[in-house]
């Protein structure tokens, strides 16, 4: 039971950070295509480089519930 | 729930050869050094100076140009170009070529049964424990609809969820002969160690003793605790290199495991799509960071 809870909670709160930083890239990478509709191509691939580094914070947390769930 | 799936978070061992464990991640990685190698090799004597080149050697210049155009951006010096494009190269194409090989129908699925008395050597005294349970464990299906008395059935799924190593059988374990070698935290921490001790190694060869005043600074107080900071973020940069890729594509074979154990037809057709974009990132995030810290260690800091 205390396991499954610091899953859960591991898990709801270590999302919250990189969704709110997911949240932040793509609202300012879109400001910046929709000022400078030719430089989509190059905002767009900084824009993804950004959110897989937001992500990887998410993927921490993602690996240390696993590791609690199922490494005894 | 989770006896259904095979999900373990270490690499399982396939066989044991004079006391080395070979585990199927390991095969995997050596099977993916084996597919480049001989790409190379077959390149290297498809090769023509023609107007029409074969398929093949058109598709080898495009990663080429890809790479080096990528290696060219971040640096803007051919010297640097030339001495950064191997290491960034190789690092993109394996990681690349494991993330994806785990996308392949079979891989994970494929098992082999392996005598787990036979080895595990240094643990001996974990598998007996677990050899303990092992009876009430097999058999736990049938004997909580027979016995049924209701602690010993909580008890033993408490157990059998809790356990999911491979030892939890006495006989034979199936286990999977392939996994990706980047879903091995042993890969991909031994990854993050070459690119950091190159990274200083770079670091030294360009900017010979100079390189150390990046660490242990005594020109001021502050510049000796940035210093310490720069030494500290060292190390942490291997274990936000080692978790990142290992914890994506981790996280990606779990995903794809459970999406297809809740609804096998349709449902992970698009999980498959997003593990190709993911595979494809990860390898990137890892070549380019490496290529930044290259970058970063080769200039000091009146340059810029």
């Amino acid at each position: 039971m205390s396991t499954e809870f610091a899953v859960a909670f591991v898990m709801g709160v270590g999302t919250i950070g990189p969704g709110i930083g997911i949240g932040l890239l793509v609202a300012a990478g879109l400001e910046a295509i929709g000022r400078n509709p030719e430089a989509a191509s190059k905002i767009q691939t900084n824009m993804i480089l950004g959110i897989a580094f937001a992500e990887a914070l998410a993927i921490y947390a993602l690996v240390i519930s696993l590791i609690l769930r199922f490494v005894n | 729930m989770a006896a259904g799936l095979h999900i373990s978070i270490s690499a399982e061992r396939l066989l044991t050869l004079g006391g080395l464990n070979i585990t199927n991640s390991m095969f995997t990685s050596v099977l993916v050094s084996l597919l480049l190698i001989s790409f190379a090799i077959i390149t290297k004597f498809k090769l023509k100076n023609v107007s029409k080149p074969t398929v093949i050697q058109n598709f080898a210049e495009m990663i080429v140009e890809a790479l080096h155009g990528l290696v060219h951006g971040v640096t803007g010096d051919l010297k640097r170009t030339r001495l950064f494009f191997p290491f960034i190269s190789t690092f993109f194409l394996v990681i690349i070529l494991n993330n994806w090989l785990g996308l392949i129908p079979g891989v994970g699925t494929i098992k082999l049964l392996v005598n787990e008395e036979a080895a595990k050597v240094e643990e001996v005294s974990q598998t007996e424990k677990a050899s303990d349970h092992s009876n009430v464990l097999v058999d736990s299906v049938q004997a909580s609809e027979a016995v049924a008395t209701e602690e010993a059935i909580t008890l033993e799924t408490e157990e059998a969820t809790q356990e999911e190593t491979p030892s939890e059988h006495s006989g034979p374990v199936a286990v999977p002969i392939f996994r990706p070698g980047t879903a091995d935290i042993n890969t991909t921490i031994s990854l993050a160690l070459i690119s950091i001790i190159v990274t200083q190694i770079f670091g030294v060869k360009y900017l010979k003793f100079g390189y150390f005043k990046k660490f242990i600074n005594f020109s001021s107080p502050i510049m000796f605790f940035v210093g310490i900071l720069e030494l500290i973020s060292e190390f942490a940069k291997i274990i936000s290199f080692a978790f990142r890729l290992f914890g994506n594509i981790f996280a990606g074979e779990v995903l794809l495991v459970v999406m297809a154990f809740l609804f096998p037809v349709i449902l992970p057709m698009p999980f498959y799509g997003l593990e190709l974009f993911v595979g494809f990132i990860q390898a990137l995030v890892f070549s380019m960071l490496t290529l930044v810290f290259f970058n970063m260690a080769t200039i000091s800091h009146e340059e810029h």
